[in-house]
């Protein structure tokens, strides 16, 4: 079937750069009420010049394919990330995801996370997808910072 | 006092057969829709709820065109009718499992029933003892409940300082009752359990756990939501104190359960919804009530939804619960026969027919139920998967989440054939290396 792509088992099975490290500012966990799913993000920022840089985003991620794949291609794109970029993937990904298929995606900005399109297909897994990502937006806010420029509709669960 | 209670229907009640199964489909129109591109429905997912067949939504739409009036409020012709409709639903339900008129209560669904019963528990100094609650006493549930009957009595709990505890359950899925006499004490108020399990398919010794209950002088609550609409349930011989079920997974419509009590304990049960119509008599300082079941169901009824469901409770009963029950098991065995087949699943729950009803939850170690259910969902195939509201349950099984399919009446062979082919995709698409045959 479409939705499994190569990439997202990959990703799924070998989630890049997986697991909590130090330092970090702040750490978040979030859950998905409807099937258990949980990820845990930290965060560690770092200021370079004028520019805030994602320095390290590390995280737990427990869940099905979709979730995990998902943190794993967020991970991939945003380490060592300036946030405006951080930002532009995280609104590329979601407008992508919440399109309920109309918008393809641009993989020059999403990278291996273009691989979730077919995600937009099926609204009950949008939330899977954007589990990592909700995460990762609430624990910038926790330290300071904010992930996107205007705010974000609210499609994950903070527990 | 010597007869044994039957935990199983009568011997000679036998599965429907395919033409049989036919005709009761050709009543629900929504089992001939398609999905996902043109695929025939297959629809396994009546624990979460049922469908509906043409009787009950005929109902339901007859009372809109003809009967439509406030039931119990005022006194012209329609309203007459209606209230005559609505107190004739009562008894047709009540009748279904076994109970008098005056012993059921509508509610909107089982989860308000049960809350209406933990409300009572916590209604101040002036209710009757036994429904005073306080630091000292102790609510018991089991480790299987939905949240529908775990929640409340946890709010209860906190409302009134009392101590909620549990039955365990076993690694097989049944309930742990070696400890039952250290767990069901004279401190137990309240004894809360499901008649089967919405995950594990588990039928609960209700006798037995009755017994433990009255031994003590506690109260017995019975989730029943996953029985009544899938077999013979005589609230008489259950034995049990107070009973909710839910209409929309018993073929009735949504919006509508009902709890049963008996009718000496409702009588002494204080309120719990208040306004309108439950009344006797009313002063700017304090009201009297109505008698049961009036004094529960406070607002306009939902009516239409009751007749709907009295409709459903006919149609059950025209097919027969026995034969509805026997076909049930019918499926179950074959599903369970099917996925013992596939050594790269995992039924959660009992594996044999044992005290087993129609909820079969499996995984397949490596895969996340979410991705098993996606795989079905592209074949058509509709199953519930996460934790199917029984977090701790799935904790307690080492599970994150299952993959749950339900049958009812309208499911065929080939619908528990269909959910086996479209499961064997599973291990190809995610890569998993099975020990023969697989994908290497």
């Amino acid at each position: 079937m479409d939705l499994y792509q190569e990439l997202i088992l990959e990703h799924s099975k070998r989630p890049h750069r997986a697991g909590l490290r130090e330092p970090f500012e702040a750490e978040v966990h979030h859950v998905n009420p409807t099937c258990g799913d949980e990820v845990t993000v930290r965060v560690h920022v770092t200021q370079d010049g004028n520019s805030t840089v994602l320095e390290d985003v590390s995280y737990d991620a427990l869940g099905c394919s979709i979730s995990v794949a998902s943190a794993s291609m967020m991970a991939q794109s945003v380490i060592g990330a300036p946030l405006e970029e951080a930002s532009r993937v995280y609104e590329a990904v979601r407008t992508m995801l919440t399109s309920k298929g109309s918008d393809a995606g641009d993989e020059d900005v999403i990278g291996d996370g273009i691989a979730l399109a077919g995600v937009a297909k099926y609204p009950a897994r949008v939330k899977c997808a954007l589990l990592g990502w909700m995460a990762l937006e609430d624990a910038l806010a926790q330290s300071g910072h904010a992930l996107r420029a205007h705010q974000a509709t609210q499609e994950g669960h903070r527990s | 006092m010597t007869a044994t209670i039957p935990t199983e229907t009568a011997p000679r009640a036998t599965a429907f057969s395919g033409a049989e199964v036919a005709r009761i489909r050709a009543d629900f129109p929504i089992l001939s829709r398609t999905v996902r591109d043109g695929r025939r429905l297959v629809y396994l997912d009546s624990g979460a709820t049922s469908q509906k067949p043409r009787a009950v939504l005929d109902a339901e739409r007859d009372w809109y065109e003809r009967l439509n009036a406030a039931p119990h409020r005022g006194a012209h012709a329609l309203s007459e009718e209606a209230t005559e409709a609505y107190e004739s639903a009562r008894e047709r339900i009540a009748g279904f499992i076994g109970g008098p008129s005056n012993e059921l209560v509508f509610t909107k669904n089982a989860t308000e029933a049960i809350n209406l019963v933990a409300y009572a528990f916590s209604s101040g100094p002036a209710a009757p003892e036994r429904f005073r609650l306080g630091p000292g006493d102790e609510i018991v549930v089991t480790g299987m409940e939905h949240h529908a009957n775990l929640i409340p009595w946890q709010e209860l709990a906190r409302r009134t300082g009392a101590t909620l505890r549990w039955l365990e359950v076993t690694a097989d899925g049944r309930l742990d009752l070696s400890g039952l006499e250290s767990v069901v004490t004279d401190r137990t108020r309240v004894l809360a359990f499901s008649h089967q399990s919405n995950v594990l398919g588990t039928v609960n010794p209700v006798a037995r756990l009755v017994e433990a209950a009255r031994a003590v002088g506690a109260l017995t609550v019975l989730d029943a939501c996953q029985s009544v609409p899938h077999l013979p349930v005589d609230v008489a011989t259950l034995g049990v104190d107070l009973l909710a079920f839910s209409g929309h997974k018993m073929l009735g419509p949504m919006g509508i359960g009902g709890l049963w009590g008996r009718s000496e304990i409702l009588d002494e049960m204080p309120v719990f919804l208040t306004g309108g119509s439950m009344i006797e008599t009313v002063t700017m300082e304090s009201a009297t009530y109505a008698p049961v079941p009036q004094k529960f169901e406070a607002g306009v009824p939902n009516a239409a939804q009751a007749i709907g469901l009295a409709a459903a409770c006919d149609y059950l009963t025209d097919l027969g619960m026995d034969r509805v029950h026997a076909h049930e098991q019918m499926l179950t065995e074959r599903l369970l026969a099917g996925l013992a087949e596939r050594t790269w699943t995992r039924v959660i729950g009992p594996t044999d027919m044992v005290e087993r009803g129609g909820a079969v939850a499996f995984v397949v170690d490596g895969v996340h139920s979410h991705d098993v259910g996606q795989v079905l969902d592209d074949a058509g195939v509709a199953v519930r998967v996460g934790h199917h509201c029984a977090w701790p349950l799935h904790r307690t099984m080492g599970v994150t989440a299952t993959t749950r399919a339900t049958v009812y009446t309208y499911t065929t062979t080939e619908e528990i054939d269909a959910l086996l082919t479209a499961l064997d995709q599973v291990p190809q698409i995610f890569g998993l290396h099975l020990p023969t045959g697989g994908e290497g």
